[in-house]
């Protein structure tokens, strides 16, 4: 057993955890994108970074891929990091504004301005598909290809491939090509509208959860939360 | 096109080790020139690797090209060094004059132009290497006149004027520390000392430093068309090039020359391809 601090809690793992474990073991919420049950850690978004180590030492690693150490003090909302996860998730709304999944996180962290270039991508190479086609399809039809600003996902040159099964995995996981957030304005990144309070659902009372296709839906979530403060 | 057998040659030789797709590839490319889908496809079939693998791996490294290239390599360097020496309008230049973009060939299939990050001999930048041979300190002014002498073939001349037999004193081209090693001496003269390293086994290598001559001595012995990698002893900088051997196609190993040039030495054991470039003298 390891044991390490989460915030200042004392916590006690099995050797080979990672933080992101760890810390979901406690109940810290920290956000992630590539990491999937399921899937080996991947480590490309970035999203799920925390704080480690004191002084100037401190530095921000991606928990999904960081395993627990021995005495190591983590912090997973230090400001360094709140700030870290809002830079990534502006870069991330820069190159895919059509997201639901990457604009609900933004919503959820309070993202207010996208300040890039606005590019309108639909990868952002989180290498999930990859690694579901390859760790639980065992198809291996889909991978990396090429290299920096040419890297795609794809198949051996772009054929059809002989060894996809068409199970549709790497679009079940896919956060990008899933359902596509139908803001109005194309050319302003960030929506909002999940996220703040004048959804359909929430002023229309007659529009049940049955009709909502947004799901998990961050406009219910914030209501749950307020409501749960309320009591 | 595509000779299957060689392509089976190729995989046969590389047999014994697993997890040596890079070495595949290499082969494969320096045979061909490029690596086409039937001999990648050939490869997965033959290692049980997948397709998107190896594709992947095609694909990552600028080494391997997908596309047949030109009867001619023109590679502008664009490393720091040269960069800041005009590379870049070198790289223009050429461009205009061949009507391709870098990375390109020209339809006629005469010319592949392409731009490389450091040549490992940033000292004589900016560098240009057209079919392995160096022209050191390039102008926008030479670029016509090296297409040309391209064209009628550079390897031509070469070969006759470099019979002679003589010594030459080279150093590594990163650091430019002295390679001659005057303790180990083959053929009467202070022998040229590296570090190779081949499979998985890594040792001094002694060259004999008469040009002309293909004496060596090794610390490990090398088997026959083995292609070695070579490291400076000083700065352990690998002695790479973009160059490609005009015999075998390995890689070329460069070093300075004293007084001016570039002398390279095909990497493969026994390949006896070598070029001599001393300060641009094909120009003269
Ligand atoms: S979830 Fe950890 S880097 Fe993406
Ligand atoms: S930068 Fe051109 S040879 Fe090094």
């Amino acid at each position: 057993m390891v044991t390490l601090h989460i915030n200042g809690l004392q916590v006690s793992q099995e050797k080979g955890t990672t933080l992101l474990e760890a810390a979901q073991f406690l109940g810290f919420p920290i956000p992630t994108l590539c990491h999937m049950e399921g899937l080996t850690p991947y480590g490309a978004c970035r999203l799920c970074v925390v704080e480690i180590g004191e002084g100037p030492r401190a530095r921000l690693v991606t928990s999904c891929t960081y395993p627990v150490e021995e005495g190591l003090k983590v912090r997973t909302a230090s400001r360094r990091v709140i700030k870290a996860r809002k830079m990534i998730l502006e870069l991330l709304l820069a190159s895919c504004p059509q997201s639901k999944t990457i604009q609900d996180l933004a919503s959820a962290h309070d993202v207010k301005q996208q300040r890039f270039k606005q590019e309108h991508e639909d990868c952002i190479l989180c290498g999930r598909c990859v690694r579901m086609c390859e760790e639980q399809m065992v198809a291996k039809a889909i991978g990396f290809r090429g290299r920096g600003q040419d890297r795609s996902i794809g198949t051996p040159f772009d054929e059809k491939s002989e060894v996809c099964r068409l199970c549709g995995g790497c679009m079940f996981v896919c956060p990008v090509c899933e359902l596509r957030c139908t803001y109005t304005d194309p050319d302003k990144a960030i929506c909002g509208g999940c996220g703040n309070h004048s959804a359909v659902c929430l002023e229309k009372p007659q529009f049940d959860d049955m009709m909502c296709y947004m799901d998990p839906c961050v406009a219910c979530e914030i209501e749950n939360i307020k409501e749960i403060k309320e009591d | 096109m595509m000779d299957r057998s060689e392509v089976l040659d190729i995989l046969e030789r590389h047999k014994e080790a697993s997890g040596q797709l890079m070495s595949i590839l290499e082969s494969l490319q320096s045979k061909h020139g490029y690596l086409s889908q039937e001999a990648m496809e050939l490869v997965a079939q033959e290692t049980g690797r997948s397709l998107t693998d190896i594709y992947g791996v095609a694909t990552f490294y600028k080494a391997f090209s997908l596309e047949p290239r030109g009867k001619h390599l023109i590679s502008v360097c664009l490393g720091t060094a040269c960069h800041v020496r005009g590379g870049p309008a070198i790289a223009e230049e050429i461009s205009q004059q061949l009507n391709i973009e870098p990375g390109g060939t020209t339809p006629d299939r005469e010319f592949t132009f392409e731009t490389v990050n450091c040549l490992g001999a940033c000292a004589l930048g900016p560098v240009v290497v057209v079919d392995g041979h160096y022209f050191p300190k390039m102008t926008t002014s030479k670029v016509g006149e090296i297409i040309a002498k391209a064209k009628t073939g550079l390897d031509a001349v070469e070969i006759d004027t470099d019979k002679r037999v003589f010594p030459v004193e080279v150093s590594c081209a990163y650091c430019n520390h002295s390679l001659m090693d005057p303790h180990h001496m083959i053929d009467d003269q202070p022998g040229i000392r590296v570090t190779v390293s081949f499979e998985d086994k890594h040792g001094w290598f002694v060259l004999s430093s008469l040009y002309g001559s293909y004496k060596i001595e090794s610390m490990n012995p090398i088997p026959r068309d083995m292609i070695m990698h070579m490291f400076c002893p000083h700065c352990h900088a690998e002695l790479i090039g973009g160059a490609k051997c005009p015999e075998c196609r390995a890689p070329m190993v460069p070093m300075i020359v004293r007084g001016g040039g570039v002398v390279q030495i095909c990497a493969r054991r026994g390949c006896k391809g070598h070029m001599l470039d001393l300060g641009g003298g094909t120009l003269e």
